[in-house]
């Protein structure tokens, strides 16, 4: 006769052995599409950026030749440099615009959810749908903005979209105006979790607004900030749809950026080699600044 | 007393009047939309601005519905954003429920690579995405896009971390009373977590309908577009009917708009989930 002891190792074992069954078999469904149409193709990505293919005729290995080229190519560099002006362009905006409105919110107002739902508006609206009516509005001759420069005296204002210098920047006013109610979302939750009773000992030593933003609010609010800021600069540098509709990349390549130049290399010249290896090197300017902040988190983030 | 009494008011008047211009600001663009739709190509860039036209066109609306066969192309946008949804809400929520709460030997370097994916932005995968569509013979078709769509790992992540805070107990209890897997699956884990599935199915559906580069690569055929491709039907080289172009933007904006009046809480929640680490 078992003992006890064995009896119960026995059923253990069963239990184990279902539960492994049904652990596998949950994630099968999911597995297989994840296999098939994310791992895979990331694999391959890697693999594919040291060929020259043109999706078509034979698979040539060229080593890195791609990624020596990329950098000798005026385009890519171009797209490189676009997208880091790009992103530094709009994410401190974004970053100091959606902290600004969250921490307004945040007082007790009445409207409070009125205003939050105006403010996240434009960010779930369509990006095609948006960057149509902000092309309009740039419109050089006849769009809004340019008329009402000249009805208040501005004789030649810059021609937005279609200027080398102002095409970029237009870009990021709209972009910017399109996303900060995401991070302000993120940050309204940030500052709820900051205790109130904080604020109130400040108001007994008298604390002005600025010293209690500055001694109490960044620093609580500041995993927020980190969190936020790298989320903001990671999803700068995916910028493509705004470009397409809006720009094509011009005039010129003056707002061409990674993600257009990897789209533009694929699908227009069916260099698709060349082109993933563009699309791995974004892939680890990515890499490089996620890792920077799961350092960061550990050094930057204080209370 | 009643100097800081009404330097407060002013503070919160101030506040007010910043708050309603820059919620003006996020309007404008959507009111300038709506009100070219509803006039002449010709009188939209009129000056000074005339926000309510004179005769509405809402004839525009019947022109670009007609000539960019809006019925076809909203009906293949919403099969593509339902399918897709319903696809995440069902393998995600059942991978998600092994991740956290069924124990076997491989479960959390499965799991690791999951996390390690979600790292790889879609740009730098779709060109292999597209070579297998293609190996596949689904170019140029609506499963193409479904199946891309379907099986993201932010699923998986997302209701992973939400699943994790269930109580062991209560599956225990259940376990112990006999119950299958699938059957704590169905009645205790799925009615437990609402809220995060309708999170997941909001951002799934609406992020498929504003997905733009996704059919920009796979679709070709006219008749197979999504909304976001016909909103781009009035550009052509022979000038851009603004007007049209505004009706289409219209209508591919607000189904959007009013599923998020109705579902706010869920967007928010949903978002603050993600950012609230």
């Amino acid at each position: 006769m078992e003992s006890n002891n064995q009896i119960i190792k026995n059923k253990k074992n069963n239990i184990n052995k279902n539960e492994t069954i049904w652990g596998y078999l949950f994630i099968l469904p999911n597995f297989i599409g994840f296999l098939i149409f994310t791992l895979l193709p990331v694999l391959a990505a890697f693999l594919m950026s040291f060929t020259s293919w043109d999706g078509f005729n034979d698979i040539n290995i060229i080593g890195i030749k791609n990624y020596l080229m990329a950098f000798k190519d005026e385009r890519f560099v171009d797209s490189f440099v676009n997208t880091l002006y790009f992103t530094i362009g709009s994410v401190p905006l974004t970053i100091i615009l959606a902290m600004a409105i969250a921490i307004a919110l945040n007082k007790k107002i009445k409207g409070i959810n009125a205003f939050r739902a105006v403010y996240f508006l434009p960010y779930i609206s369509s990006v095609v749908a948006v960057a149509v009516v902000f092309q309009a509005l740039y419109n050089p001759e006849f769009g809004p903005i340019n008329s009402v420069l000249h009805a208040i005296g501005v004789a030649n204002p810059p021609r937005w979209l279609s200027s080398t210098t102002w095409a970029l920047p237009s870009v990021i006013v709209m972009s910017v105006w399109k996303s900060a109610g995401y991070y302000m979302v993120m940050f309204l939750a940030g500052l709820q979790g900051i205790p109130t009773y904080l604020y109130e000992a400040a108001d007994l030593d008298g604390c002005s607004n600025w010293q209690k933003f500055k001694t109490i609010t960044l620093p609580m609010l500041s995993p927020t900030t980190f969190f936020v800021t790298i989320m903001c600069i990671i999803n700068s540098f995916k910028i493509f749809d705004q470009i397409y509709v809006m720009t094509q990349g011009g005039p010129g390549t003056s707002t061409s950026v990674l993600v257009y130049n990897i789209y533009y290399e694929a699908f227009q010249k069916y260099n698709f080699g060349y082109a993933s290896a563009q699309a791995f090197i974004f892939f680890l300017l990515i890499l490089v600044v996620t890792l920077i902040q799961f350092r960061g988190q550990q050094k930057w983030v204080n209370y | 007393m009643s100097k800081v009494k009404n330097k407060k008011f002013v503070n919160k008047f101030f506040l007010y009047i910043i708050l309603i211009l820059g919620a003006i600001t996020m309007v404008v663009p959507f009111l300038w939309m709506i009100s070219s739709s509803l006039k002449l190509n010709k009188d939209i860039f009129n000056f000074p601005i005339r926000w309510i036209p004179q005769n509405p066109r809402w004839s525009n609306y019947k022109e670009a519905w007609q000539a960019a066969g809006f019925t076809r192309v909203y009906l293949n946008t919403f099969m593509v954003a339902i399918s897709v949804t319903l696809l995440q809400l069902i393998t995600c929520s059942m991978s998600a429920y092994s991740f956290a709460k069924l124990r076997y030997k491989m479960r959390d370097k499965l799991f690791l690579g999951y996390l390690a994916t979600l790292m790889v932005p879609f740009q730098v995968i779709m060109i292999p995405q597209f070579l297998i569509i293609k190996n596949l013979r689904l170019s140029d078709s609506l499963l193409a896009l479904i199946l891309i769509g379907a099986f993201s790992p932010f699923g998986v992540f997302l209701l992973r971390q939400f699943f994790i805070t269930i109580p062991d107990e209560i599956l225990e209890a259940a376990r112990i009373d006999g119950a299958s897997e699938i059957r704590i699956y169905s009645t205790i884990i799925m009615p437990l977590c609402k809220p995060a599935l309708a999170s997941l199915a909001i951002f799934s559906f609406v992020f498929s309908w504003n997905d733009f580069l996704g059919p920009l690569i796979y679709l070709s055929s006219p008749e197979k577009r999504t909304i976001q491709l016909a909103i781009r039907t009035f550009q052509t080289i022979n000038g851009t009917d603004f007007a049209l172009v505004m009706a289409a933007a219209v209508c591919a904006t607000l189904p959007i708009i009013i599923i998020y009046l109705f579902a706010q809480k869920y967007f928010i929640e949903g978002i603050a989930m993600t950012g609230g680490k």
